[in-house]
């Protein structure tokens, strides 16, 4: 069969889907309610393939990629759920939860946080790594919302949908590897920056690192649901 | 069938995972058929005995004594359980890690403290430097995360263990639940 076919037929854990070209494969499991997890991914943002929960095995390729930015080829055997898959999706749940200071049940997120519920439904029950307790600050200063680091997963959501959608670009990130911090403007403090005070980046957060501050408890459900709505209607205009 | 012998143990907690133990209510009794206390905050036995089935260990180890302890309790168990999140990741107590123990004392019983401010160093366990999981100091056998689990978590996962059933932790509790 030529490559250039629109429609190209593939295998998801042994069932035969068909995918439009250029689709990813995380697009065509989810179409074909195949559950691939997911944490940096959010419909209606731009992926960017950094939480790596989303690693699927192809046949024939000895690297694990990310489902989120790979898109399918015709005849594509992809394994959503091996033993291999599981392990690491484990151990990369495990990474963020040493890397700051995850306390679930004193968290405003608690029961509506996706790093939470993916510890959960990957069966994770403790973390066999050493914790780092880092020292990290929570940004207070803006007067509707507050930033704590303790809780940041870095998976840049807030980063794209204010870079993508709101179009202010207020959030960024500092330094590197482990040391990554987010930050707004030139790292100004949240209130004295240019943000908008639109929202979008406390509904998109995965976990209680954006948050609102008028939830009291653990009572801050997220509605990230808006965006894809909102991509619909601006297109049509 | 002898009864097994369960032992439970408080270490750096807030008392909570016992309280819903408890909250099990008339299910004791049904327990009771199968269990015996044998050590416990519950019961009035001072030494941990030499050979308990069951450990439901509540708490992460935050002192030289919670060391200690935690590594007689290894030795004399069968199966060890770290009950709740602070024995399973340190939780609330490890809030104090990033912070270090000298500024803590200072600041409840120095900077706060009216009369005679000094930090307490008779009698009390000197504090390790960080708060810790227990599988950082001994093999767990089952975690049960929970802040606490609840007393259905209990309920279930101590008929399991006692009646040797499979035991699927996830589908019952999780990290805050």
């Amino acid at each position: 069969m030529s490559e250039n076919v629109e429609v190209k037929t593939l295998t998801i854990d042994g069932h035969e889907v068909s995918a439009r070209r250029g689709q990813t494969i995380l697009e065509v499991a989810r179409e074909n309610n195949i559950s691939i997890p997911t944490l940096c991914h959010l419909d209606g943002l731009t992926d960017v393939g950094a939480c790596r929960l989303c690693l699927v095995e192809i046949a024939g390729v000895s690297k694990l990629l990310p489902s989120c930015v790979t898109t399918v080829y015709e005849g594509m055997e992809v394994h959503t759920d091996s033993e291999r898959l599981q392990k690491h999706r484990r151990t990369i749940l495990e990474l963020l939860f040493t890397e700051r200071n995850h306390i679930c049940s004193v968290c405003v997120a608690n029961g509506h946080c996706e790093l939470q519920s993916l510890a959960q439904s990957q069966g994770l029950t403790h973390v066999r790594l050493p914790y780092r307790n880092p020292d990290l600050s929570v940004d207070a200063s803006h007067e509707r919302f507050t930033l704590d680091h303790n809780r940041c997963i870095l998976c840049t959501r807030c980063v794209r949908v204010c870079a993508e959608i709101e179009g202010a670009h207020v959030w960024d990130v500092m330094g590197r590897g482990i040391n990554s911090l987010i930050i707004s403007d030139l790292h100004e403090n949240w209130g004295a920056s240019s943000c908008t005070r639109c929202g979008k980046c406390v509904q998109v957060c995965p976990t209680g690192a954006l948050f609102d501050k008028s939830k009291v408890g653990s009572e801050h459900p997220k509605y990230p649901d808006f965006l894809p709505y909102l991509n619909l209607m601006r297109e049509s205009q | 069938m002898s009864k097994l012998k369960l032992a439970t143990v408080w270490l750096d907690g807030c008392s909570g995972c016992h309280m819903s133990f408890l909250d099990m209510d008339e299910r004791l009794l049904e327990l009771a058929d199968l269990v015996d206390v044998v050590y416990s905050p519950l019961v009035d036995a001072k030494d941990y005995p030499e050979a308990v089935d069951i450990a439901l260990i509540e708490g992460a180890v935050a002192s030289v004594d919670d060391e200690k302890k935690i590594h007689k309790i290894r030795a004399h168990t069968k199966t060890l359980v770290a009950m709740g999140d602070c024995a399973i990741t340190g939780n609330v107590p490890s809030m104090r890690n990033p912070i270090g123990p000298e500024a803590i004392l200072n600041r409840a019983y120095v900077e706060n403290a009216s009369a005679q401010p000094q930090i307490p160093c008779v009698v009390v366990p000197k504090l390790l430097r960080t708060v810790r999981p227990i599988h950082e100091f001994v093999k767990v056998d089952v975690f049960l995360p929970g802040c606490p689990p609840s007393a259905n978590t209990f309920h279930a996962a101590l008929t399991a263990l006692a009646t040797s059933a499979p035991l699927d932790v996830a589908a019952l509790t999780r990290f805050g639940a």
